[in-house]
């Protein structure tokens, strides 16, 4: 495969955050070409060609969403950008926002344009302190060069462009939630429908995307959607931004085509295990998504294939561990997470993460009751499809994987009341590893 | 003890206002922007704000007490947020938290002898490729082992 960087071509390079540096390299002719030569109709045309699936997480056709939006609505409508990026695991919209926020900026103005908005909010985590402030200095500066503002590159189109901090709390990021956040609310999500395209941000029609999603369309629009479509797999166009972290030699983005082999990741462009122990399990989309054991990494990494495999590709974070770590204790770290993130609204969710959390502590600590194995997948069960958002299946779902794919260890703990992989680990000899 | 913004923070947040078709979207930059101003929010921030953007106080309570970033007292002068979440704990950062326990005498949200700093343990930041992380007020610090955060400490000046 060769190396397509459509995303992170100008990622470590300073100059490319300066306005003049980025239009001097092609930035903002994307948006110039819709502007200029193509109607709304067709560059929502360009994006449903280019197979663009949503890159938050669930992978929705980005295209097809647009479409949901009226067209015609005596009520203003709005563009919200999510920049929450609060999946653990993720760290990619970080780096847009960091080395290349025009080019999410001239995302924005192409969506804005297909849809028909004129105001638009970028929700950013709020200890995103830092590219924070590197995205309003870009925003000034195209304000300034009248790039965005009453007359967008010289064009009769008004785009307003706001930052919106938010104050720590991982469910914002559900796109509900993120509504009610930026409506001055605690972060409860909504139920729907209505759906966001009809009943958003102040009860006005609302599009929803992610920052990678949206940074993605300057490519499409200029090289052409078939073209985009070609670089990624089926029904699953061009690249994406894949966070490789963990037990890894070289963490870090990698930017490669949808369909990549997880092996590819994890063995090429992560450099393979740290001294080189032998890999034991793979997150493969964000801790929301159910875990692979290291005999499944031959999957290729799009949103269909990771479904067919019973897990997600969701927001790309790649967490790989190694044989030395203990999946009760990881389980308890996941478990711990969702506890805390649940927003307590629905009774499932909030009583079932805390329940999780518990049963598996219990397990790390040596106290495992007769019946805690059974009671885990018992309260799994019962939280799967009974909430009013996804985190409540999130929370549930890798519970199950783990119990299932690494039984042993959970057996281990609940009959012996101790872990084999920390006793496997002290007593092991150096030589006794390396045939392991 | 009274609160009110600045002169500045009262110009800013009145632009904010004018951002969204609602007064009350701007409950969260209104609070960002006191704390920023106070270092936490105390009741009396939340009197104010909920007067300023005609919102009953309960709900800026609720608000407050919802998100995580929001301060309820006053913390260290450098506030210090540990990751805690699955990369890091593969990458070490229980290593860390035990270092932070031990070198600023102070447990997981409580503050130095020195007033200097407080610390507490979070879920992810984003920052999984420099595993393990914290952030240090506003800046992220990565590939962290007890030397390295030694020095970090060290360079912070008041
Ligand atoms: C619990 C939860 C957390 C989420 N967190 C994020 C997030 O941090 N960033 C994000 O872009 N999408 C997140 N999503 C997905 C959003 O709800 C939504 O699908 C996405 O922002 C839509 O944009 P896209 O179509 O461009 O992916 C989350 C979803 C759930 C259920
Ligand atoms: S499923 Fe959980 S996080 Fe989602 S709304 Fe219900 S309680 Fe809140
Ligand atoms: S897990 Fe620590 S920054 Fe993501």
């Amino acid at each position: 495969m060769p190396i397509v960087k459509l995303l992170s071509e100008n990622f470590g390079r300073r100059e490319a955050r300066d306005i003049r540096w980025y239009r001097d390299h092609g930035g903002y002719e994307g948006a110039r070409k819709c502007l200029f030569e193509l109607t709304p109709e067709q560059v929502v045309q360009e994006v449903i060609d280019s197979n663009l699936r949503g890159l938050g997480g669930a992978g929705f056709p980005t295209g097809r969403k647009w479409t949901f939006v009226p067209q015609e609505s005596k009520k203003p409508k709005f563009l919200v950008v999510n920049a929450d990026e609060g999946e653990p695991g993720t760290f990619k919209d970080r780096q847009i926002l960091t080395w290349d926020p025009h080019r999410l900026l001239e995302g924005m103005m192409i969506c804005c344009y297909a849809v028909g908005i004129h105001t638009a909010f970028i929700y950013i985590r709020g200890e995103y302190v830092r590219p924070a402030e590197i995205l309003k200095q870009a925003m000034a500066d195209a304000y300034r060069e009248g790039v965005l503002g009453p007359r967008c590159l010289g064009k009769d189109f008004t785009l307003d462009i706001f930052v919106h901090e938010g104050a720590g709390a991982y469910i914002c990021g559900e796109e509900s939630a993120l509504l009610e956040s930026l409506e001055g609310k605690k972060g409860w999500p909504r139920l729907r429908p209505p759906f966001p395209a009809i009943e958003g941000l102040f009860a006005c029609p609302t599009v929803i995307n992610n920052v990678e999603t949206l940074s993605h369309l300057p490519r499409i629009v200029v090289n052409g959607g078939k073209w985009f479509a070609e670089v990624g797999s089926p029904r699953n166009g061009g690249t994406r931004l894949f966070c490789l972290s963990g037990n890894v030699k070289r963490p870090g983005v990698y930017e490669l085509p949808m369909g990549t082999p997880l092996r590819e990741l994890i063995y090429e462009h992560g450099g393979g295990m740290l001294d080189d122990k032998a890999l034991k399990a793979v997150i493969p989309g964000g801790v929301s998504a159910p875990v692979l054991a290291a005999k499944e990494i031959d999957v290729p990494l799009d949103f269909d294939s990771l479904i067919k495999l019973g897990s997600m590709l969701g927001s790309g974070g790649v967490v790989a561990m190694d044989e030395d770590v203990c999946m009760v204790r990881a389980l308890q770290v996941i478990s711990h997470f969702f506890a805390h993130e649940s927003c307590g609204q629905c009774t499932p969710c909030r009583e079932g993460t805390g329940w999780l959390e518990k049963i598996v502590t219990r397990l790390v600590e040596g106290q495992a009751y007769s019946q805690d194995l059974p009671n885990l997948m018992r309260v799994a069960g019962n939280m799967i499809g009974t909430s009013i958002c996804a985190l409540s299946d999130a929370a549930a779902l890798p519970v199950r994987s783990f119990l299932h794919k690494f039984n042993s260890e959970f057996e281990y703990h609940a009959q012996h009341r101790r872990c084999d992989v920390e006793e496997r680990k002290a007593t092991a000899t150096p030589l006794a590893r390396s045939a392991v | 003890m009274s609160f009110e913004y600045t002169p500045e923070n009262l110009t800013k947040l009145q632009e904010m206002v004018g951002r969204y078709r609602v007064k009350r979207a701007a409950l969260l930059p209104a609070l960002n922007l006191a704390q920023q101003q106070l270092g936490y929010i105390s009741p009396e921030v939340e009197d104010y704000v909920a007067g300023l953007l005609n919102v009953p106080v309960v709900d800026v309570h609720e608000v407050v007490t919802f998100y995580t970033l929001y301060k309820q007292r006053p913390s260290g002068r450098h506030h210090i947020r540990l990751c805690r979440n699955i990369s890091c704990w593969l990458r070490g950062s229980e290593s860390i938290e035990g270092y932070l326990n031990q070198s600023l005498g102070a447990g997981e949200g409580e503050v130095s002898q020195d007033g200097r700093f407080s610390w507490e343990k979070v879920e992810c930041l984003g920052a999984c490729e420099i595993a393990p992380m914290l952030q240090l007020d506003d800046d992220y610090y990565g590939s962290l082992t007890r030397e390295k955060v030694e020095e970090i400490l060290k360079n912070v000046k008041d």
